[in-house]
């Protein structure tokens, strides 16, 4: 497999010894190189990911979707990128101006810190920590921060109800995201993304085959918490566009909508890396232990794997949001505690139990 | 129906009412009718229905008078309905009603000055654009020791209470309804609605047109049930004018009647997928709901705005295409309504939303005057086009839905069932309407006879009634609707109590109610 350090080795020994620059100065420059291309691969997903959509719900709904701005409505997404960028940001009378601006700040920091995390290619991870899932978690975290303060600080009744919401579904779906990891990090043995990646190459070593039944149920309830953790149908209690017009982010206009919008969507994107890195194998190529087909399909590279992973579980996640109706919150919460919690936490175990004696397949 | 009035003592009223409903079965209150009488003064009528035999009376009240403030005893403790009705008549006759605890402007603006029913009111004010200060508690008047009228406040709120306002500019009221909500975190405790903002006087504009003008407003009201609001009002005029109508009409009115019930179902069925948060499930009925609209346009040339019957019969003869394309239609539609059911209908999540969602048994039903689909959710065999059957309706062969779940669900259930009904209506009809003149010439000049009628229909979510009261003039005295959601509506804070908001909306939408058609 090509091995993506191959270049960033190259590029820093570039810096360090061909340029003879110290280490501040080479540090500097790769992490402002790295940071500008994580936001525009943040921007140019969201627009892929605003756009997928669009292109899926019309397709669900009978319906055409954008035709008309550029080639099969392409340019529809700069259309409206513009007009957001154009929009009057105002703020709300009697509303807490710190937090009203500090809110969708938070959203996108989370966001943007949490997809720093996605294992691109082999060798091609931003953050790669020893507890790196461990501190996907914990930034993901952060942005039910945000949503919370959004929805307090806009003086706004709907947005406190949304508000509430948000706050409740966010934290109990945490629950059984994490479990499910755990039980990931259980087979892998590691919290390294880097490493979990690796624990899934060879001849069904992805995690849903390696791990088979405990791998398979916690991949189908990381699936539903992490549906309700990106806030989307049949979860979107605090956005719920028919009973609390927009929640949170109904008294945010232009770009501090733009941050919410974008935000929505790259995390739905990063639930369905998440999902693809931990269980499908991330970069890993499907291997058989047939040397032919294993051959053919290592010379795809790992990142048409990955987003072709993603893009699959994205896929399925706007099936499931345009299928199913909104649930009601006592009904969210009741699913979460009394049922996915408990199964993750009985998923566990038998996830511990099929390593200890080495159920599953080496 | 003609209207036979009975009449009973003032001070004897409010337990002659009482002996009505509780001795005689006048279960039902169809509306109160407030009435400028001129000579006699102010008063109201009271249509009430025994829901066992369907029998229908009339009750005349005159309202006493202390200090120019008219009054009469209310009979909202008897039929739970007269709260908004009672408030009505108060907006716009200024009676006041003894012993009603909210006593509040049903549509106009607490700063409107006078009562426009009254025949001695003019507009002398000007308009205002100041903002109306809307008053936080109810007036209830009542007769001291001595006989004199007072009033006392009954506050609306708790000083703590979280008041939120669904609407009126919300996705989920379907129009201009104002719920203002009190909530204890998610939970509902309390819902006083607001109407009147998109009120136009439709009734006081009728009482200065001739006959023949009265009808283009029908239209405007529930702009789903455009054929039904007609037929109500032109069956009124026929009926005390004592018109024959050919066989051809009558097979084309139902048609078209049950066609229009189709169009209002499945945009019906449609909207509570979509306040749900199932889109998909909405635009696969807008989607059909092109091909009924596309049946009526081409006899009618209009989609939304129907203005087909006439005095007498119809605009025009149907377009020859018209029995062919229904019957396609029907065809087409069938398979149609189990999609639904398959997309959205049959969905756990939906019954999971809607199963003991805003809840309502049938005797409450009754008393809140809860018809049409949503009563007969709750077991009410409420159909007027069975129980007082009108052109071909006795004479096809389809059932009454009846469901017992008194929940949004089967409320649901019965408009799927209904839409089944109405193609099994249309079918038998479309093969056989008989040939014939499709408009029974009238004089130009149309007066009806001296008298008062009340004719309803059943119209797309409720019975929809119109009262005429004629003085043999070419514009009616006193013509007034019993319209299909002001009840409807009225039901929500009994149904509501103690239910979470999500359940708010999705009564909202499994109740049908549209909002010009309170608002008038």
């Amino acid at each position: 497999m090509f091995d993506f350090s191959i270049f960033t080795t190259w590029f820093d020994a570039l810096l360090r010894e061909t340029l003879g620059l110290g280490d501040f100065w080479s540090i500097l420059i790769e992490c402002v190189l790295v940071g500008a291309g994580i936001l525009v691969g943040y921007a140019l997903i969201a627009m892929l990911m605003i756009m997928m959509e669009r292109w899926v719900c019309a397709y669900f709904q009978c319906r055409l979707g954008p035709t008309r701005v550029g080639f099969h409505g392409t340019l529809q997404i700069f259309a409206d990128v513009l007009k957001m960028l154009v929009k009057e940001i105002f703020f709300v009378d009697r509303a807490d101006k710190l937090l009203y601006a500090v809110a969708p700040l938070l959203v996108i920091i989370a966001s943007v810190g949490t997809f720093s995390f996605l294992p691109w290619n082999n060798g091609a991870h931003v953050l790669d920590f020893n507890v790196g899932i461990f501190l996907v978690t914990a930034i993901s975290s952060i942005g039910v921060v945000g949503i919370f303060l959004a929805g307090w600080a806009s003086n706004n009744k709907y947005s406190v109800v949304s508000a509430m919401r948000a706050a409740v579904q966010i934290i109990s779906y945490e629950m059984s995201l994490c479990l499910c990891l755990i039980a990931a990090v259980v087979l892998t043995g590691t919290m390294q993304m880097s490493g979990i990646v690796e624990a899934q190459t060879g001849a069904f070593k992805w995690l849903i085959f390696q791990g088979h039944i405990p791998a398979l149920i916690a991949f189908v309830v990381f699936l539903i918490a992490g549906n309700a953790e990106a806030n989307r149908g049949p979860f979107d209690m605090a956005e719920a566009e028919s009973e609390l017009t927009a929640g949170h982010h109904t008294e945010y206009s232009g770009m501090g909508f733009g941050f919410f919008y974008l935000a929505e969507f790259l995390n739905l994107f990063i639930i369905a890396g998440l999902a693809s890195a931990v269980f499908l194998g991330g970069w890993a190529p499907i291997n058989i232990g047939v040397e032919a087909f294993d051959t053919v399909m290592n010379y795809i590279p790992g990142i048409v794997w990955f987003f072709g992973k993603t893009l699959l579980v994205v896929w399925l996640l706007m099936w499931v949001k345009w299928t199913f109706p909104r649930l009601r919150i006592d009904q969210i919460l009741k699913l979460e505690w009394k049922y996915l919690m408990p199964l993750g936490l009985i998923n566990l175990v038998l996830m511990t139990v099929v390593v200890a004696l080495g159920l599953y397949i080496k | 129906m003609k209207l036979e009035f009975v009449s009973f003592d003032f001070e004897k009223f409010a337990s002659e009412m009482l002996n009505l409903k509780s001795k005689k079965g006048f279960d039902y209150l169809v509306t109160i009718v407030g009435e400028d009488f001129g000579e006699e003064g102010l008063g109201c009528v009271y249509i009430l229905e025994n829901t066992n035999t369907h029998e229908r009376c009339a009750v005349k009240q005159i309202a006493q008078t202390q200090n120019d403030t008219p009054y009469i005893p209310t009979v909202s403790d008897i039929w739970r309905v007269a709260e908004l009705l009672e408030r009505e008549v108060y907006d716009f006759f200024g009676i006041v009603f003894l012993g009603h605890h909210d006593m509040r402007r049903l549509f106009l603006r607490t700063d409107f000055k006078g009562h426009p029913f009254r025949k001695d009111w003019e507009f002398n004010d000007k308009y205002t654009l100041e903002d109306d200060v809307e008053p936080d508690y109810g007036l209830e008047y009542y007769l001291d020791k001595e006989g004199k009228l007072q009033c006392k406040q009954n506050k609306l709120f708790e000083a703590d209470d979280y008041v939120i306002n669904i609407g009126p500019q919300h996705p989920a009221t379907h129009g201009v309804l104002r719920l203002q909500t009190v909530l204890d975190g998610e939970t509902v405790k309390r819902i006083y609605p607001h109407f009147g903002y998109i009120h136009r006087g439709i009734e006081k504009m009728w009482e200065g047109m001739t006959y023949p003008q009265t009808l283009a407003l029908t239209d405007r009201l529930n702009y789903l049930g455009a054929m039904q609001h007609r037929h109500a009002l032109v069956g009124v005029i026929e009926e005390a004018m004592g018109v024959e109508l050919t066989d051809r009409i009558k097979y084309i009115r139902t048609i078209m009647d049950e066609l229009q019930r189709l169009d209002s179902h499945l945009l019906y069925t449609s909207c509570v997928a979509q306040d749900l948060g199932a889109l998909t499930a909405f635009l696969y009925g807008m989607r059909d709901r092109e091909h009924v609209l596309n049946c009526m346009e081409e006899t009618t040339g209009g989609r939304l705005i129907q203005n087909y019957y006439r005095i007498g019969g119809l605009q025009d003869d149907i377009d020859p295409n018209f029995v062919q394309n229904v019957k396609a239609l029907v065809k087409y539609l069938r398979p149609m309504i189990q999609e639904y059911m398959d997309v959205f209908g049959d969905n756990v999540i939906t019954h999971n939303r809607l199963e003991k969602c805003g809840p309502m048994s049938k005797e409450d039903c009754i008393s809140y005057a809860v018809t049409g689909p949503a009563g007969r959710a709750s077991g009410w065999k409420s159909d007027v086009r069975k129980n007082h059957p009108y052109d071909m309706y006795d004479k096809v062969e389809w059932e009454q839905c009846i469901l017992t779940g008194c929940d949004s669900m089967d409320r649901y259930l019965v408009h799927i069932n209904e839409m089944y009904q109405s193609l099994n209506i249309i079918e038998q009809l479309i093969d056989n309407i008989p040939e014939g003149d499709f408009y029974v010439k009238q004089k130009p000049i149309i007066k009806v006879p001296e008298g008062q009628w009340y004719y309803s229909v059943e119209g797309v979510a409720g019975e929809f009634g119109v009262y005429l009261d004629s003085r043999g003039d070419k514009s009616p005295y006193r013509m007034k609707m019993r319209p299909m959601g002001l009840s409807l509506v009225g039901a929500f804070d009994p149904m509501l109590r103690g239910q979470k908001i999500a359940d708010l909306i999705a009564t909202c939408a499994a109740i049908d109610v549209v909002i010009p058609d309170i608002d008038r």
